[in-house]
């Protein structure tokens, strides 16, 4: 071996002037920062998203409550669902993608850095334009509104007949910009995980983060299309006085709903992947074995992105579609529970028989287990068509998806907050507040969601904005609107752990967690080329071969 | 600045990765392929359900001109870019050209068609869901060729300029990949459209 010799610069004590800093985070093209933003942007839209539903359910606390007026009722759901699913949701996830997918594939970049950087900025700038409407919705005079049409907009409600101003416009435009930034930054990480692997790094001995991001890359690709074309076709019916979706014309608002929902349905795995991508690297690390069927893992990854684009109209049972069409659709539904059941398995199989750290990130892996477990439960009542009749738009199915996107997904991605925290702050985060959040959020997620169920059994139905005392939905309403407080509260424990660890954690060394993966490998913030020198790997897990040259794990795989 | 020294293998491993252009080329077209695809299936949707005229079977005309122009076009970045492999820069800047003229008679070739049936036969994108459908999906097509010759034009800018060098064709080639993907489209759009639609 010969040494070359590398200058890094900036090495300088001094701490470069605020603007200088800011100009660098706007002009950056670097995944770490990207990452970071996209994580950060994401926070920020999390809180408004949490701030809406906080509104929504002090509405809904007791019987004629008049907290809020409907109109006011109608944009909070709206809004809250379309900034939880498009602005908080999806850039959490782009942003762990971006920092860690070339770190662990063992790349210095994204593979279309300055694409990356393009992408963010448009999804910021749909945030922004979605939160302007708060302004513009009635075009800058009187006072503006935000859009009141549900996050599925569905057809006729959109039309200029039914919707005056331009709140619906604000939203398709904010859906329709930040879409094509998720084209871009999928693009760039199916580019990345396929073309940037260091040596050795084959498909079958990538971390399983990178897999499953792979998977959830094609999934936006194919799945955010639709909508981009669903939105394009909604703006010319708006502008140009096209029929798509005008019913007196012959246009058909069923069309709107199938297309809303070939969107709809993969994107609940487009975040739901992720999820898994982190629980998979999560649960090993602290039960202290290598995860278990790894290849099943692939494969069922595999099958949950093919199954999920063939189940998106069990969203329109109560449509009136043929007898055929609701079999067909029953029946994908119930069999994309096979694949996320094996999942399920080889978690508990990782975590069989291993020395199990209950520290915060397994916590929350832990509890995504059982909570994911029991939303997918109500998913297969739900897709039994006949059940679906009769609970289809109730709060039965709000719970639902709540179990899953806060439940399964949220719980995940607070876990990956905490373990990844420590490698891109350089510190560790304080685990007695991460223990406090944990418990504080688990409480009031099971006392809203669990409790959520029973008034859509009792037949309570979605976005109503006020109801009728004596039919037994005060007390449940009074216990989930209880719950939120103690999410809310949870959250904050979170953000002020964040924001005191980032300052004052203690420093945390570039492998805390005794970790096998290659982001571990280098300094915590890993320097702006990430590595000096590209590794070279061997088998999955390369911190271990390296640690035990002994008992290499390429003795086995 | 501090420095500091790294070992460097001797003997760099064989280690070949797909190239990311024609990768991420690729997932475009398959992003594209799905919006064309909801375009089709509302086209498909909607055959036969205005309620007012005109008809397509009335006011449409089969572009066969326009499309043979079009798919000769495929033929011609092909040629252009083997060229620039095999490092004929000049050879490669006339077949550029000759797709860029083709392309151009196409998209005027529309223009004539959407003109002669906004004017002559009252159809506009208004006027019942034929005209919503057919612009839009007609149209959709033809933005993705000013798009392409857009960039098509850029290249032969810079080919004429002299800065076009046979170590791009890896580039021009992920373009041509785009330009052939249109093609492509536009035989579904013609079968849709003028045979099926009809």
């Amino acid at each position: 071996m010969s040494t070359a010799s590398i200058t890094i610069g900036h090495a300088s004590s001094e701490r470069p002037p605020l603007v200088e800093t800011l100009h660098q985070w706007v002009t950056t093209v670097d995944h770490k920062r990207l990452g970071v933003l996209y994580i950060l942007y994401a926070l920020i839209f999390l809180v408004f998203g949490g701030i809406e539903a906080t509104i929504m359910r002090i509405q809904l606390i007791r019987p004629h409550n008049d907290f809020v007026s409907p109109e006011v009722f109608n944009r909070m759901f709206t809004m809250h669902g379309t900034t939880m699913i498009f602005f908080a949701a999806m850039p959490i996830v782009f942003g762990f993608a971006n920092y860690l997918v070339p770190l662990m594939v063992g790349a210095r970049d994204m593979a279309f850095p300055r694409l990356n950087a393009f992408s963010f900025w448009l999804s910021a700038f749909g945030g922004f334009l979605l939160y302007f409407s708060f302004l513009g919705g009635d075009g800058l005079y009187g006072a503006g509104n935000a859009p009141d049409v549900g996050w599925f907009a569905y057809a006729p409600l959109t039309s200029q007949t039914f919707s005056l101003g331009h709140s619906t416009d604000f939203w398709i435009l904010a859906v329709f910009v930040s879409g094509l930034g998720s084209m871009g930054t999928a693009i760039n990480i199916v580019a990345t995980v396929l073309c940037m692997r260091c040596p050795g790094m084959t498909l079958g001995k990538m971390p399983l983060l990178a897999w499953l991001n792979l998977v959830m890359g094609g999934l936006v690709i194919l799945s955010m299309s639709p909508l981009t074309a669903a939105q394009l076709m909604l703006l010319i019916d708006r502008y140009l006085g096209g029929h798509f979706f005008d019913a007196q014309a012959g246009g058909s608002a069923v069309l709107w709903m199938h297309f809303f929902w070939i969107f709809g349905h993969p994107e609940v795995y487009v975040l739901a992947i992720p999820a898994f991508a982190f629980a998979s690297e999560i649960i090993p690390v602290f039960s202290r074995k290598a995860i278990f069927g790894y290849p099943v893992m692939v494969a069922a990854t595999l099958a949950i992105g093919f199954i999920s684009m063939s189940v998106w109209a069990h969203h329109m049972f109560t449509v009136g579609m043929t007898a055929a069409g609701n079999t067909f659709f029953v029946l994908s539904t119930m069999a994309i529970a096979v694949p996320t059941g094996i999942k399920i398995f080889n978690w508990l199989a990782t975590m069989w028989g291993g020395k199990i750290q209950f520290r915060t990130p397994m916590l929350f892996c832990v509890a995504f287990l059982f909570q994911f477990l029991i939303a997918g439960l109500t998913g297969i009542m739900l897709s039994a068509a006949p059940f679906d009749w009769q609970l289809s738009g109730s709060y039965f199915v709000v719970a639902h998806f709540h179990y899953v996107i806060v439940g399964g997904i949220l719980f995940t991605v607070f876990g990956a907050f905490y373990y990844w925290f420590p490698k891109m702050s350089g510190r560790m985060y304080n685990e007695a507040l991460g223990k406090l959040h944990f418990w504080l959020f688990a409480i009031g997620f099971h006392l809203t969601f669990d409790f959520m169920h029973i008034p859509g059994l009792l037949g309570m139905p979605r976005r109503i904005y006020t109801y009728e005392p004596g039919r037994g939905w005060d007390i449940w309403n009074l216990i989930v609107t209880i719950g939120v407080f103690f999410q809310a509260a949870g959250t904050l424990v979170f953000l002020g752990n964040l924001l005191w660890s980032k300052w004052r954690g203690v420093a945390a060394g570039s492998d805390p967690w005794d970790a096998w993966t290659l982001e571990w490998s280098t300094a915590s913030p890993p320097p702006a080329y990430n590595f000096a020198v590209l590794p070279e790997v061997r088998s999955r897990r390369p911190l271990w071969d390296l640690k035990h040259p002994e008992d290499p794990d390429w003795h086995y795989e | 600045m501090s420095a500091f020294s790294i070992p460097v293998p001797e003997h760099q491993p064989q280690w070949n990765l797909p190239a990311r252009g024609p990768v991420a080329m690729y997932c475009l077209i398959a992003a594209e392929a799905a919006i064309f695809t909801i375009f089709v299936v509302a086209y498909i949707f909607y055959v036969g359900k205005s309620a007012t005229g005109p008809q397509p079977a009335t006011v449409l005309h089969a572009p066969i001109f326009l499309t043979v122009c079009l798919l000769s076009s495929s033929l011609t970045i092909h040629i252009a870019v083997r060229s620039l492999r095999k490092g004929n820069v000049r050879r490669f800047a006339w077949w550029w050209c000759g797709t860029v003229v083709l392309g151009g008679i196409f998209l005027a070739g529309t223009a004539r068609e959407w003109r002669h049936l906004i004017y002559q036969d009252g159809l506009t994108i208004q006027t019942n869901l034929f005209g919503t459908t057919y612009y839009s999906l007609v149209g959709l097509h033809a933005f993705h060729v000013v798009m392409g010759l857009g960039a098509l034009t850029l290249v032969l800018a810079f080919a004429i300029h002299g800065d076009v060098r046979p170590e791009h064709s890896e580039r021009t080639e992920v373009l041509s990949m785009y330009w052939h993907f249109v093609d492509a489209v536009w035989v579904v759009v013609f079968t849709v459209v003028y045979i099926i639609g009809r």
